[in-house]
């Protein structure tokens, strides 16, 4: 029974050349790696400090949702869905996919004018979500309580995962065509030579013509070792899962005034989380507290009072990767030829990623610039040129 | 959960605790580590061909035991 070790990555000395070297073992690295090793670009390194799925990629709610209030992340979204939808056969692993839609709540005649104008925009790009009444929300959900909320939005084709195996499944595949992926291996330096950068670790150092930042909440970390100061931070959000209960809730069910959000995984739990206001810091803070579970649990009682009585399990913490105008940062970094940006995806990353890494592997090999390097440039904040994105969920 | 299914994830290059956790799901069910995890750290150091003691365990998470939501419904924050 020899298989080969290809999903949890080398605690090895990394090659000492490449022609990419990506830094951060997520989503959005690992699927950076598997795109462009799929379109030949096979002498790929990725370098994660930890383990695989250690940060954000590992610690979400699994949610894939196309109801945003900016066409192109609905259009990417509407992209990643299809790209999701035949994932496990494509990679040949099971990610739990389960297409039961979004149902947002909303409480307020001002929120349901945004989300009016919202759902206008997703239903010109195809997306079939609909307003609807609370009384036709308690026919998805009856177990729901609408008395707090006026409104509703639903999209049926909206849907949740399990994250991790989307983690293996493209390390294994990237590792299957060439591609090295080494796990507990920290970039301590990255440094002008020539025309190439030296990437150092205590594993050994790699000479690369180009690197890119998929580091997540940790990305303005691996920037200051070339001295770019990036804009993105980090903020703690905290999730919850429960012990698990006979399938019954369909949706993703959300409120779009507190960030509240749960579903039910197709293991039987409701997972969700709810935002907690806090000051802006550089800081990673990844410590559970009861403040979260008591807002979980009070937010929960409120839109279903009957989970009262369900016992909570276990609660633990991921980092977000924010931006002042809810959107990511993509492409070259000003100043540094062959330095590329690929972070603050506001804890949306991961539904993101198929379709984002997608364009960014076609983007690195010259093939194609998809609008969104225009769109989520670094330069845009210090221009001026920012289009906010509403619907940013925890 | 079996010892097979360790060796399993050791083959595929899970050698530490916490990805072999992620990778079989190990420790998130209802004894949440209390009862499996002395059994897999064994079983992943015979598959490794490790010492058990170099194997640290994984983060705990809080609540110790499963704990009705309503217990936590009460606490108002004034945030």
């Amino acid at each position: 029974m020899t298989r080969s070790r290809a999903l949890g990555g080398l605690r090895a000395a990394p090659p000492s050349t490449a022609d990419l070297v990506i830094v951060g073992g997520g989503i959005m690295g690992l699927a950076i790696a598997y795109n462009v090793a799929l379109r030949g670009l096979t002498r790929v390194v990725v370098l994660e400090a930890s383990y695989l799925a250690s940060g954000a990629s590992g610690r979400n709610g699994g949610g894939l949702r196309q109801q945003w209030s900016t066409e192109m992340n609905i259009r990417l979204m509407q992209e990643s869905m299809e790209i999701c939808t035949t994932f496990a056969r494509d990679m040949d692993i099971n990610v739990w996919m389960r297409q039961g839609g979004y149902l947002f709540l909303v409480r307020t005649a001002e929120t349901r004018a945004e989300l009016e104008r919202n759902i206008a925009l997703q239903n010109r790009c195809a997306v079939p979500t609909r307003l609807i009444s609370t009384d036709d929300a308690r026919r998805i959900v009856p177990e729901l309580d609408t008395d707090a909320f006026i409104a509703a939005s639903y999209n049926p084709t909206d849907a949740v995962v399990f994250p991790w195996p989307f983690l293996w499944g493209y390390a294994g595949a990237a590792s299957k065509r060439g591609a090295r992926i080494h796990t507990d291996t920290p970039v301590t330096a990255i440094e002008r030579r020539g025309a190439d950068y030296l990437v150092s670790t205590p594993r050994g150092s790699i000479t690369t013509p180009r690197v890119v930042n998929a580091a997540g909440a940790w990305s303005p970390r691996v920037a200051s070792l070339l001295g770019l100061a990036l804009p993105d931070w980090p903020a703690r959000h905290e999730i919850l899962s429960t012990e698990p209960l006979k399938p019954f809730l369909k949706p993703m069910v959300s409120v779009l005034e507190s960030g509240l959000y749960f579903s039910q995984s197709t293991r039987g739990e409701l997972v969700g989380g709810i935002t907690l206001r806090e000051p802006k810091t550089d800081e990673i803070k990844l410590g559970s507290r009861l403040r979260f579970l008591s807002a979980m649990a009070r937010g929960l009682r409120e839109v279903m009072p009957r989970l009262g009585d369900v016992k909570v399990v276990r609660q633990w913490a991921g980092p977000y990767d924010l931006t002042a105008d809810g959107n990511p940062i993509v492409g070259e970094a000003p100043g540094c030829p062959g330095f590329f940006l690929c972070c603050g995806f506001m804890g949306h990353g991961f539904m993101m990623a198929p379709v984002v890494a997608k364009y960014y592997a076609l983007f690195l090999l010259g093939r194609e610039t998809h609008p969104l390097f225009h769109a989520w440039r670094l330069q845009r904040f210090a221009e001026g040129d920012t289009e906010s994105e509403k619907m940013i969920i925890g | 959960m079996t010892a097979e299914d360790v060796a399993h994830a050791v083959a595929a290059g899970f050698e530490t605790i916490e990805e072999v956790k992620r990778y079989t799901g190990f420790g998130t069910g209802s004894c949440q580590g209390k009862e499996c995890l002395v059994p897999v750290t064994l079983a992943i150091a015979r598959a490794s061909g490790g010492a058990p003691a170099d194997l640290r365990p994984f983060t705990p998470r809080a609540p110790l035991s499963p704990i009705e939501l309503k217990f936590f419904a009460s606490d108002e924050d004034d945030d």
